[in-house]
């Protein structure tokens, strides 16, 4: 028999073989759908174990699935900017990047930018700490220097959401949300940076206006 | 779990960022690159808030956002925003917030994450709002009730949660918090 639990799978199995799904910023726009520049998610926190440090977590390269996560690499070519405005004017004043060289990533910042906006160069004064990339399987390697921590490769894709029924709503298919809902992006891995900061490297404003770039080499 | 005092609480952090933004704009100009010219590299993508561009850029606009300094994205993108908020709820008044249309949308379309320096850091957790965004926010569901949900977030009961609340696996308690993978 053929429940609606069973279709809603079918259509969650759909979705991910014709890589129409796009959510928190998954495959969010055609130039960069399916590359390895795609940013998926972008979280900023307080660090659970200290409240004087702060949390920066990037993910590139959504809806891998296990075998695949395997293989996947972080692109070489492709820089993670983390954009920090400490003056309410929606420019950045600080910048952490992140690049991948030979499996290791090494993190610059956070530091004031040679330049603002879409072109940036490494900004080498500003080197803080590198490790090894994790590969599928291993255990977390974190780099610890400067005070500044960091962790590069595959995780658990942590955003959640029934993106298979959202767009069956907005397709005009269903008028609304099934309970319970099926997450679907349950069982599915991204590449992960995560970078971990003391909040005096932030500036001293109360509030920061914050955002996440990938920018490639030309 | 969401209540209306927080989202009051809410519209007015952001009606005063709106208003803190469009006092202080100011021109930077790139600097010279210095010689010998160190490798550049050029933008591909960006986000801040979840599920912006997703949601609010309509598919011919989608790769120019990506492509649009947060500084200018207000004055380019609040009336689209506006467009499509009304083409994805052609009901809509005001919201949770209190939020007309052209509010709201001015907020949303300069698309960068707000984040408190001291304090719980959270996209909304029942009394802390837009002050970060943690792996555990239910950052869809408060989104479906700001479009959907209407001024008291009973409008349209059947859009305002997706009923997926959670994560399919376990944050971790220590650096670096998410899970390992499937």
């Amino acid at each position: 028999m053929i429940t609606k639990k069973k279709i809603v799978a079918a259509c969650t199995l759909c979705a991910l073989a014709i890589g129409i799904v796009w959510a928190a910023d998954h495959i969010d726009a055609p130039d960069v759908a399916s590359t390895t520049s795609d940013i998926t998610d972008y979280y900023a926190f307080q660090s659970p174990s200290d409240n004087d440090r702060m949390v920066f977590v990037a993910n590139v390269q959504g809806l891998l699935s296990p075998s695949a996560s395997a293989t996947a690499a972080f692109d070489e070519q492709v820089m993670v900017e983390f954009n920090i405005d400490n003056s309410g004017d929606l420019v950045e004043d600080l910048v952490i990047q992140a690049f991948v060289e030979n499996g290791v990533v090494k993190i610059y910042g956070p530091v004031a930018p040679t330049s603002t906006g879409m072109s940036s160069i490494k900004e080498e004064s500003g080197f803080m700490v590198d490790a090894d990339v994790t590969a599928y399987g291993e255990s977390a390697i974190i780099g610890n220097a400067n005070n500044v921590q960091v962790f590069a490769g595959p995780r658990d894709d942590p955003f959640f959401m029934d993106f298979a029924q959202y767009g069956e709503i907005i397709a005009g298919n269903a008028t609304s949300f099934n309970n319970p809902g099926s997450d679907t992006f349950a069982g599915t891995n991204v590449m992960s940076i995560v970078v971990e900061v003391p909040k005096s490297m932030l500036g001293s404003a109360a509030t920061l206006n914050t955002w996440v770039e990938s920018k490639r080499k030309n | 779990m969401i209540n209306k005092r927080n989202f009051n609480l809410l519209a007015v952090l952001l009606l005063a960022g709106t208003m803190v933004l469009s006092s202080c704009k100011k021109d930077e100009e790139e600097t010279p690159a210095p010689t010998p010219t160190p490798d550049t590299y050029s933008q591909e993508d960006q986000m801040g808030r979840p599920a912006i561009n997703t949601v609010f850029v309509t598919s011919a606009d989608k790769d120019d956002f990506n492509m649009t300094i947060p500084s200018e994205m207000g004055a380019e993108y609040q009336s689209k925003f506006e467009t499509q908020l009304l083409a994805l709820n052609a009901g809509y008044t005001t919201n949770l917030l209190g939020f007309d249309a052209p509010t709201f949308t001015g907020a949303l379309a300069s698309d960068v994450l707000t984040v408190a320096t001291s304090g719980p850091t959270t996209f909304y957790d029942g009394t802390n709002v837009l002050t970060g965004r943690a792996l555990t926010d239910d950052v869809i569901t408060v989104e479906l009730i700001l479009i959907f949900g209407g001024p008291d977030s009973t409008a349209n009961p059947g859009l305002t949660d997706d009923n997926v609340s959670s994560n399919d696996k376990n944050f971790l308690g220590d650096f670096p918090y998410l899970a390992t993978p499937h």
